[in-house]
């Protein structure tokens, strides 16, 4: 299970890289996007990966807290999800407004010289 | 009733404040800006008051320790997040106080009025870069990160042009990928050590097994490239002149700023988590010679620059370097040098940012082209007539003030910049282990870097003031000399003053040494007790 979770990501983050680095703002954003899909999987996984394990609850007595999936990780990422989210969309208002000002979706706000 | 005294309180008041007031100037019409413009500036005065308070607390012996812990929520130090007012934490809220004071009355004749809700995001910005002060907990850092950055975003793009918005691509896409940075450093340093409490950090790491050790550091060094973009080392500083250049003066003040939380978050999680054990010292060589490298760049971009922003850019960047070697280097006395010269060059970089937006009013529109192609093609321009009888007053302010800041930037007596050159050279000269080839290194580029400062701005100068031609004196608004005038004349108390300066910045870095009574002291911090059920509120 780890490993499969490790190539997704790792394809996750590999793509976003190499869209980020692409001249097109259309590129640039998902490759944004992809990063932080991978990032967001690489919080979660950081909780460590287990099966079967109940969320943390407050059950009577005294729980053993091993028992429980770490809450922590999931708090962090559900966090990181809304703020991406947010940035994301703003970068997205930007890229519109580029494309208006430049008139080109170009990165450099102008086209190569080739 | 056992309610937390009011100077714990206190703490939460520079990001409390600012995120209420920003919120409730959202709904109030653009129209109303001087309401705008004093709810922000009535703000500004108590966050500046607030700064002060908190400073004066910090050093005296109210607190143990000189540290005033607030427990948000109420949760004990590991599990809850904690908010930790120290003396380093004071200083930086009362620079960032004096100069959003400044930014924002410079900014109320004009430029907050270019766009919507300047306000509102200028005071989103100031809740950022105080709370990424006062936390105590990484990944509430990166919320106040995100939360300046965000704020940031919307600031350098006011005044939509097609400069800025180009800048602003390149700024928020870099920034973007060193958020992810960021996320990774601190799901990396969870895995490994269990916390995200940057007290708790130390103990951990201090027993963690050699197995988990390389973890550890892959999460540290991520965490400090995201910390470094933001700081602007070589190579991951690209984005800083063009931004600089890009954004209007009253925000560009603002950003330079920004580039030194970067730096302050890197000194304060090393200070705490890389203080003993095995790890103890982890990559302060890289951040040495990164710094080293870092200087090296902004000497050359200063020297290449025709912009003033631009130049303002590469000053910001040659200070952010001399800090990252001035840590990596690990000698305490150097670093209290290092905090003199932060707060000297942050002030005197902001007040050439905003001379710049002055200056610009006496130079001819084809003045920037000029200056251009001058180098190349060695034009020689006609000389003009000579204007009116003596130096109009308006001409003669810029003119001081630009000598100025440019003498604090680059280091020459009598200001504070020189003093902060001076007791740099004296901790290096006077070390304990001699004078080894990293600090030669050092010293010669901070000379060279102070020269090629010189060069620059006084071919700036140069052709501003003597060579422009200007016909008639630019006018000049009180709102837009006075906080000039502010932050340069903090320049000038801080050389008066420089004595006292010296000896709270020493004990600031004698507290940062300390770690162990840091961690004991936000571990300890105990809950406020709730009030037994059924009794009347």
């Amino acid at each position: 299970m780890e490993l499969v979770i490790a190539i997704a990501i790792g394809l996750l983050f590999g793509s976003g890289i190499w869209l980020i680095l692409r001249p097109r703002t259309f590129q640039v954003i998902i490759g944004l996007m992809l990063m932080s899909y991978a990032v967001n999987l690489f919080i979660f996984v950081m909780g460590r990966l287990a099966i079967d394990k109940a969320p943390l609850t407050l059950a009577p007595g005294a729980p053993n807290p091993g028992d429980y999936a770490d809450p922590l990780s999931q708090a962090l990422v559900l966090t990181a999800i809304v703020i991406g989210f947010a940035t994301t969309a703003l970068y997205l208002v930007i890229m519109i407004g580029a494309r208006g000002l430049t008139g080109t979706d170009h990165v450099d706000g102008e086209e190569s010289e080739e | 009733m056992n309610a937390l005294p009011w100077t714990q309180q206190l703490i939460l008041v520079p990001i409390l404040l600012p995120l209420l007031a920003g919120a409730l100037l959202i709904p109030v019409n653009e129209a109303r800006h001087n309401l705008k413009f004093a709810v922000n500036l009535g703000c500004n005065l108590v966050l500046l008051l607030s700064a002060l308070i908190l400073l004066g607390l910090s050093d005296q012996e109210l607190w143990p320790g000189h540290l005033g812990v607030y427990l948000a929520a109420n949760w004990m130090a590991p599990f809850g997040i904690a908010l930790v007012a120290d003396r380093l934490a004071g200083l930086l809220l009362l620079l960032t106080a004096t100069l959003s004071l400044a930014a924002l009355v410079f900014s109320s004749q004009g430029w907050s009025r270019i766009g919507v809700h300047f306000h509102s995001l200028f005071l989103f910005l100031l809740m950022g870069i105080n709370g990424a002060f006062l936390t105590n907990d990484l990944f509430n850092l990166f919320v106040f990160f995100e939360v300046m950055l965000a704020a940031s975003y919307g600031l350098v793009l006011h005044g939509y042009n097609t400069t800025r918005i180009r800048a602003g691509m390149q700024y928020i896409a870099i920034n973007l990928v060193a958020s992810l940075l960021f996320l990774i450093g601190i799901a990396l340093i969870y895995a490994s050590t269990g916390t995200l409490n940057m007290a708790d950090l130390g103990p951990r790491i201090a027993a963690l097994s050699a197995a988990d050790l390389p973890l550890l550091q892959i999460g540290a060094a991520i965490l400090a490239l995201a910390f470094l973009t933001k700081g602007a080392m070589w190579p991951l500083g690209f984005w800083l002149p063009t931004t600089y250049a890009a954004a209007s003066p009253p925000v560009a003040a603002l950003l330079v700023l920004m580039t030194k939380v970067g730096i302050y978050a890197l000194i304060r999680i090393w200070s705490l988590a890389f203080a003993a054990g095995p790890a103890a010292g982890f990559g302060l060589d890289a951040l040495f010679w990164g710094g080293i490298a870092t200087l090296v760049f902004g000497t050359l971009g200063i020297l290449a620059a025709q912009e003033p922003g631009r130049m303002a850019g590469y000053a910001a960047i040659i200070s952010s370097g001399t800090l990252m070697a001035v840590f990596g280097h690990g000698d305490p006395q150097l670093l209290s040098a290092g905090f003199y010269y932060l707060l000297g060059s942050t002030l005197a970089t902001a007040a050439f940012l905003l001379l710049v937006g002055l200056t610009e009013r006496i130079r001819s529109p084809g003045a920037a082209l000029l200056a251009l192609t001058m180098e190349a093609f060695a034009i020689d321009e006609k000389p003009e007539e000579p204007v009116g009888v003596g130096i109009p007053a308006a001409l003669a302010f810029l003119g001081l003030a630009f000598a100025a800041s440019a003498l604090v930037i680059t280091g020459l007596p009598p200001l504070s910049g020189f003093i902060a050159k001076f007791s740099l050279f004296h901790a290096l000269l006077n070390g304990e282990a001699g004078i080894s080839l990293r600090d030669w290194t050092l010293m010669i580029l901070i000379l060279c870097s102070g020269l090629a400062g010189i060069i620059a701005l006084m071919r700036f100068g140069v052709r501003t003031f003597w060579a422009s031609g200007a016909v008639q004196p630019p006018r000049l608004h009180p709102t837009e000399a006075g906080p000039v005038t502010l932050l340069l004349g903090l320049c000038v108390a801080m050389t008066v003053l420089a004595g006292p300066l010296l000896a709270y910045l020493e004990r600031t870095t004698r507290d940062l040494g300390q770690a162990g009574s840091y961690v004991e002291q936000v571990l300890s911090t105990p809950a406020v007790p709730s009030p037994p059920r059924g009794e009347a509120p």
